[in-house]
């Protein structure tokens, strides 16, 4: 039987030297969904996704992911289990080329003896190929990651997310920082990512929240603001007056 | 697509004129007595390629490989010198059949630990072993807390420091501060003749190539990428799903094996194992060989070691207390001038200029290790 949620996060808090950029917040993901969180700056929404991909302690809590407690797990576990994480500022490995960032990423030779035994078979190739024209980068595959320009280093970096083939995929401002022929682009690349897999997305531009959401969050000061459609989310009074009217 | 040859032609080159200087050229250069000191600078070489993969690949600057180098030669000089205390050979003592300076601290017996140290095979199992379980228990404690950087440097001095000073406050069980001395055959083979020297000269060779190819594969593989990743960007690394502090125990345990086994090649050729190779300054010293030569080159790092040795040689014998402050300096200029050492100087300057004149197009900037091969 096919389980009601994906992922759920109950009563999540972290705490700062007291002040507590997430506050008790619980919401839960299904299968196939694209949840998109929005936010005022310094909302909270960064950390969320910190806390669930295990780059940050949670104070209490629970993230549960198929039952299983993601909060007790190291950060390559819970990588490992299925989940991935695009950060806000790309994040490449800079004096690798793009073809060795995407080789690290592919799901296999996890370990230190399978990373020494691990060879380039035809297999390997063939989906960094694959990926990298997903990504726009088929050209670019021996070029160093440090010499893209930064709309490339953000498709590099989905790309790295998708040779993993997470279940959960959770994007922090995918689009941020592009120019409009890039970020065009990226929404049509995004588009087409997020079928068949859950995902996480943080995002600011209402354009393009309204044509992936299935449903949104609004955090305000580490607390769900409100929760629902796009439409309803914002027609809500509370969202118009701290997010949306300025 | 991207060529993950084993050696690409450029370093197939470097290695070739590597084997040649120290297979053909010194030996045919030097009289044995230079020829036995260029072996000695050769151990320290074994420590610098560990470094490179450890601290120029992985980013994880050690300050105590004296650490593991004096392990291995002090595992090695045990077995030597329990070969050269025959109860013959020790008569005069009031307990014959044990190390000397055992005797002249009263000790009656030898020590349990001391046993395997009868055995060649044990011994020899010892050089890299215990290196390589001490890395370990310094590495797991370490890096699954995720010290790292500056904090993990002094440790792994302190390590250092404390060592030397428990092998010299244990005297009767160690040598204390002259450390394991009057060494003298290895299986009835007087190692102390100048035949004896020369051969373990090219021993000393074959093994550090051979440490050389194990560096080059690791390199190579996808270990390597990922140690130039981590260096980079640790915390992405552990996004891509890998488990950080495992690969950093690797490679610290992989240098540590390297250092262990130019400790016991130093042992054999010099004759004597001490704690003044062991402590803080030799440490730091081998970092320097290894950021001279040029941190991320394992050639680079062999010629390192080489040439602060000899250099230290040729001025200490004329400037005894000038050295340090000689070295501080070259430790200086190197990282402000060439902060990719010998081998930077070579691939940037000399290598182009050199296949200008012979001809061929000059070296592929962007692609200096996997030139293209499709
Ligand atoms: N490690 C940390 N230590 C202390 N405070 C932190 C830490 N991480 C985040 N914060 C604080 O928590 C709050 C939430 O930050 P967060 O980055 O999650 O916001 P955000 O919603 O992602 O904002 P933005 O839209 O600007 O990206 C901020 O006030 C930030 O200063
Ligand atoms: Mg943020």
């Amino acid at each position: 039987m096919q389980e009601r949620f994906i992922l759920k996060v109950e009563d999540l808090t972290v705490s700062f030297d007291g002040f507590k950029a997430v506050d008790a917040l619980s919401f839960y993901v299904e299968p196939n969904e694209c949840r998109v969180i929005i936010g005022p700056n310094g909302a909270g929404k960064t950390t969320v996704l910190d806390l669930i991909c295990g780059r940050t302690k949670a104070t209490a809590g629970s993230v549960k992911f198929h039952d299983q407690e993601l909060l007790t797990m190291r950060e390559d576990q819970i990588v490992n289990a299925g989940v991935g994480r695009k950060f806000q500022t790309p994040s490449v490995y800079e004096d690798l080329t793009v073809f060795e960032n995407l080789e690290l990423s592919y799901p296999k030779g996890h370990s230190v003896f399978g990373a020494l035994v691990f060879k380039r078979d035809t297999d390997v190739r063939a989906r960094i190929k694959e990926i990298a024209e997903t990504i726009f980068l088929a050209d670019q595959l021996d070029e160093k990651a440090a010499f893209l320009s930064h709309g490339q280093k953000q498709w590099l970096e989905i790309g790295m997310l998708l040779i993993q083939d997470p279940e959960l995929l959770m994007l922090d401002e995918p689009v941020a920082g592009m120019s409009v022929a890039e970020r065009k682009k990226t929404a049509e690349l995004l588009n087409r990512i997020i079928q068949d897999r859950s995902v996480i997305v943080i995002e600011h531009d209402m354009g393009f929240v309204a044509d992936i959401a299935t449903r949104v969050t609004v955090l305000h000061q580490g607390k769900t603001l409100s929760e629902g459609s796009m439409e309803r989310v914002q027609n809500d009074p509370k969202v118009v007056e701290v997010y949306l009217g300025h | 697509m991207q060529s993950s040859a084993f050696l690409s032609r450029k370093e197939m080159i470097g290695f070739a004129l590597l084997a040649a200087l120290i297979f053909i050229v010194f030996p045919m250069m030097l009289d044995s007595f230079r020829l036995n000191l260029f072996g000695k600078y050769l151990t320290y070489a074994f420590v610098a390629v560990g470094l490179a993969l450890c601290w120029g690949a992985g980013g994880i600057l050690s300050l105590g490989q004296g650490v593991f180098f004096g392990l291995g030669g002090y595992c090695m000089a045990m077995f030597l010198k329990l070969e050269a205390s025959t109860p013959e050979n020790t008569s005069i003592q009031s307990t014959p059949g044990i190390p000397d300076f055992m005797d002249w601290n009263q000790l009656t017996e030898l020590p349990v630990w001391w046993q395997p140290f009868y055995s060649l095979p044990l011994a020899l199992f010892a050089v890299v072993a215990v290196p390589v379980v001490f890395a370990f228990i310094i590495g797991v404690a370490m890096f699954t807390r995720r010290v790292g950087g500056v904090y993990f440097a002094i440790i792994t001095q302190a390590f250092a420091a404390i060592l030397t000073i428990l092998i010299i406050g244990q005297q009767g069980y160690t040598g204390g501060v002259n450390g394991i001395t009057d060494l003298r055959t290895l299986l009835g083979w007087d190692i102390r003749t100048d035949e004896a020297k020369t051969t373990l000269y090219f021993v000393n060779g074959v093994l550090l190539f051979a440490v050389l190819f194990a560096a080059q594969y690791v390199r190579k593989s996808k270990l390597g990428r990922l140690l130039i990743a981590m260096r980079d960007q640790e915390d992405r690394v552990r996004f891509s799903g890998y488990n950080v502090a495992n690969f950093k125990i690797f490679i610290f345990c992989l240098g540590a094996a390297f250092a262990g086994i130019g400790g016991a090649m130093f042992t054999l050729q010099v004759g004597f194992m001490s704690p003044t190779l062991v402590g803080i300054v030799p440490s730091i010293e081998m970092v320097i060989f290894c950021a001279v030569g040029g941190r991320l080159s394992i050639l680079g790092a062999v010629y390192g070691a080489l040439l602060v040795n000899w250099a230290k040689t040729t001025f200490s014998e004329s400037f005894p207390e000038l050295w340090l402050f000689g070295l501080g300096g070259l430790f200086i200029a190197v990282v402000m001038l060439f902060p990719n050492g010998l081998a930077g100087v070579w691939s940037e300057k000399i290598e182009p200029r050199l296949l200008a004149l012979l001809g061929k197009a000059p070296a592929d900037k962007s692609a200096p290790d996997g030139a293209p091969a499709e």
